[in-house]
């Protein structure tokens, strides 16, 4: 009589169930992805994304477009920089500091503005000029690195600017495809506040800014009004959410409450696919390594680095992170068209034994800077625990200093001559030649210039590295840049592990993505269904 | 009774003076700058030094601790590093949030408390006495975050009744205690949140209400005649100040200490404020809101001491 009564109400909540899902369903047609990021907090949207290169992927590249873009329609090769806001650029045949742009016409940003050489310019200024009233200092944080060669930028018609660099810079597109352009007309509105302008921020990208919850949820809708028609989203609305726990995360994902979930941790895939949730991979350029101390003892020893190399078991790496990691005897991933033909320091620790007997470093102390988490740091603390077993297995003893993701940002940007590690584990985009090989090798770009942490020094590497920026023929630069990259790995100017393969876990409702070999992600193909 | 909160009120100002110089250098002391969280990947260190300057970072640190202070006085606690907007609102907001999950949990804990706590001095050594003693044990010794997982693999993941994280569809702006659809998404933090005061209080009232069953007057309101449930309110009647005090504490506990139950929720509260600015070393917003979970703390104790004084004369007497 019980199990009847039970039944029965059963039977009436499924069916109520089932009848508000029909009410709700008819009641909104809309469409909507809920993607959750790793970011603790939105990140800014108003042109100038924080919180490293994953705000550029979904508060960036989908309110905002740059004079170039990156392709990201493809898993199956790089991304590479295609025409955005320009449509087509050259260098000056007669100065090969002037690069001249040629601009997309008929475009408009969100609030209506014309995008136009005018408004270039003005976006220039608001991070160039600090005298322009448009000036804002937190997006010269975030945009100043990709201006820092540009000397200054000329009209010369109403869709054609020159800019002028203070070098020649063969390079200057990958830069370029990094910086916004936002709406002059929306900033001078809000009176060239920007806390006002952030209320109704205004790019030219295939999503139009709808709503924010602050610390909560940034929705976007879809521009249906992009120049692009091929990337008009096929979703209504984009609901972007920050959450910092991958465990959080991945319940969220099978509790139904998101739809695309952001590096799920090694330990949950197992899980999520046994519910039915879609996990992909596919190599981009991360490098997770240890960046090398080189002008002090016992790194600025060749051998020594070789032998740390050598004493590198990858697939155990590998086998520990359940297969979201490759191996990696290089910065890049063999797909970018600098990879070469380099040495490869395949697993040999009795090689790595003998060269730090050659090199007389028996123990070899060193001391490694590691942080707990971090964007890009993957499983920081068993990685670290695993590499550290690994290189005293070979005559290493290695002291792992941990810190904070935001202390290790410090010790990175202010150099390793100010501190008392022999290497760090920091994490790198080389997502273009300009990162991946000329600022992590020459010395021009040494601390406080930039990003050669280790001060790693090899005159072939830096001559390579200027001939390179100045030469503007793609094929005979990328043969350059090939050599830079090939002498950098016989230097073995870091200690290479593995290559991240950003996993990530899709409700089984959503098709169309295609996850590009890129730190930037493409979302508008994604199709939401019932 | 005006002088005894007045002196009391007087006395809170050198303490929140003291938390705030404890609170700026230790966040001084802890490595890491707020403002490499607003440099991209590839800054220089010139970058870097620039935005210092334009936030007043390059100042000394005496410096900075007194225009801040200058300006809490005045009731502006400044403008957060990360999100440039006025710590006062976003801290207000994310109180609003955190006050009210705790204190649901607190008065659920509290209720809860004394049932089984009375239940279990009733009937000391009984099968109902160990069930309640084996609960209140389980809440103070199980980590809230572990807790508040498990939850989430239980209701959320495998039987779908309630959502994993967040504070409603739509954001906590929209939120509604009064709603259904946006409730359930606090059953979770609150259940969290309030174990491990139920255990506390469960023990506490326990052993006091067992104490007090066993002083003669008990024996004398028997021997007048009095039901066991009236024995039983004069039981609980004298365990009252000392209950009072547990709950204020236990409140104050909740609203500092909800740093993990909201990280592990996504709770928009002030725990998850907090975890947020330590990350990004938002200095501003990590004073602001230490400032305000220690007034929250030191108020709630005051009022707690006046409530013992109302209900225990004798207290105010001493």
């Amino acid at each position: 009589m019980l199990s009847r009564g039970i039944r029965g109400a059963v039977k009436i909540a499924a069916i109520a169930v089932l009848a508000w899902g029909a009410i709700g369903g008819r009641a909104s047609a809309e469409s909507v992805l809920r993607v959750a990021m790793t970011a603790a907090d939105i990140p800014d949207y108003t042109g100038a994304p924080d919180q490293g290169y994953e705000g550029y992927r979904f508060a960036g590249y989908t309110l905002y477009d740059a004079l170039g873009l990156w392709d990201l329609s493809s898993s199956t090769k790089a991304a590479d920089v295609v025409p955005g806001l320009a449509t087509s650029w050259a260098i000056d045949p007669n100065n090969n500091k002037r690069w001249i742009y040629k601009l997309r016409q008929g475009v408009t940003y969100h609030d209506g503005c014309a995008w136009n050489a005018d408004s270039a310019i003005w976006n220039f200024a608001r991070v160039m000029d600090p005298k322009a009233p448009q000036f804002n200092a937190r997006h010269v944080g975030q945009m100043g690195t990709y201006v820092v060669n540009i000397a200054s930028v000329d009209k010369i018609d109403d869709y054609t600017i020159a800019i002028n660099t203070k070098a020649p810079s063969s390079l200057f597109p990958y830069e370029m495809a990094m910086y916004y352009m936002i709406s002059n007309c929306g900033v001078q509105k809000a009176g060239n506040d920007y806390n006002v302008y952030m209320k109704t921020p205004a790019g030219t990208g295939p999503y139009k800014f709808d709503k924010v919850v602050p610390h909560e949820r940034l929705e976007l809708v879809k521009n249906d009004k992009y120049w692009n028609p091929q990337r008009i989203p096929k979703h209504d609305r984009l609901v972007l959410l920050p959450m910092p726990e991958a465990s959080t995360r991945a319940a969220a994902l099978l509790s139904g409450q998101v739809d695309f979930v952001e590096a799920p941790s090694p330990d949950t895939i197992p899980r999520l696919k046994d519910a039915g949730m879609k996990i992909i991979t596919v190599p981009y350029p991360h490098n997770w390594d240890y960046m090398l101390r080189m002008d002090v003892p016992p790194f600025n020893d060749i051998r020594v680095r070789q032998a740390a190399n050598y004493a590198m078991n990858r697939q155990d790496m590998v086998d520990m992170l359940q297969g979201v990691a490759v191996a990696a005897t290089q910065t890049l991933i063999d797909s970018q068209p600098w990879y070469g033909k380099p040495v490869s320091y395949d697993y040999n620790p009795d090689k790595a034994k003998a060269l730090l007997k050659e090199a007389g470093c028996t123990p070899c102390v060193i001391k490694v800077g590691i942080s707990t988490s971090g964007s890009g740091q993957m499983q920081p603390l068993p990685m670290n625990e695993l590499v550290k077993e690994q290189l005293e297995a070979v005559g290493f003893n290695v002291q792992l200093a941990p810190m904070d993701w935001n202390a290790l940002i410090g010790v990175f940007l202010t150099g390793a001559k100010k501190y008392d590690f022999n290497a760090i584990n920091f994490s790198m985009a080389p997502i273009d030649p300009v990162q991946g090989i000329l600022k992590k090798w020459m010395t021009a770009y040494a601390p406080p210039a930039c990003c050669n942490w280790g001060f790693f020094a090899d005159p072939k590497v830096d001559q390579l590295g200027n001939e390179a920026l100045g030469e503007f023929d793609a094929t005979k630069r990328n043969a350059l840049l090939t050599k830079m990259n090939e002498q950098a790995v016989a230097d073995a100017a870091e200690l290479y592990i593995v290559h991240d393969l950003n996993p990530r876990a899709l409700s089984p409702k959503l098709s169309g993505f295609v996850q590009a070999q890129s730190w930037f992600q493409d979302l508008t193909p994604i199709v939401v269904s019932p | 009774m005006w002088l005894y909160a007045g002196r009391r009120i007087v006395l809170t100002i050198p303490i929140l003076l003291g938390v705030t110089i404890i609170c700026f250098a230790l966040v001084q002391i802890a490595p890491g700058d707020p403002i490499q969280n607003l440099l991209s990947p590839t800054a220089t260190a010139q970058d870097a030094a620039r935005l210092r300057a334009a936030y007043g970072l390059d100042q000394p640190l005496m410096v900075q601790y007194f225009i801040w202070l200058g300006k809490v006085c005045v009731g502006n606690l400044g403008m957060s590093i990360s999100d440039n907007v006025p710590v006062a609102g976003e801290v207000l907001h994310a109180f609003v949030n955190t006050i009210v999950i705790a204190l649901i949990s607190v008065v659920l804990a509290f209720v809860v408390s004394m049932i089984f706590g009375v239940i279990a001095a009733y009937r000391t050594g009984s099968l109902a006495d160990r069930l309640i003693t084996a609960v209140a044990v389980f809440g103070i010794s199980v980590p809230p975050f572990w807790l508040g997982v498990i939850l989430v693999i239980f209701f959320a993941v495998d039987l779908s009744w309630l959502p994993a994280t967040g504070m409603g569809a739509s954001g906590s702006e929209t939120f509604s205690y009064f709603r259904w659809a946006d409730f359930k998404f606090a059953i979770m933090p609150i259940i969290a949140l309030a174990l491990p005061p139920l255990g506390i209080m469960t023990r506490t009232t326990r052993s006091s209400i067992a104490e007090i069953l066993n002083q003669d007057f008990i024996q004398t309101l028997r021997a007048k005649g009095l039901s066991e449930a009236q024995v039983i309110v004069h039981a609980v009647v004298n365990i009252m100040p000392q209950a009072v005090a547990m709950l204020g504490l236990q409140l104050g506990y909740l609203i500092g200490g909800s740093v993990l139950v909201e990280t592990v929720f996504t709770w928009p509260g002030t725990g998850y404020l907090l975890n947020k600015a330590v990350l990004t070393r938002d200095i501003p917003l990590l004073q602001g809101t230490i400032l305000v979970l220690a007034t929250a703390f030191v108020l709630i104790n005051l009022v707690v001491d006046l409530a013992q004084s109302l209900i225990d004369p004798r207290l105010k007497r001493s």
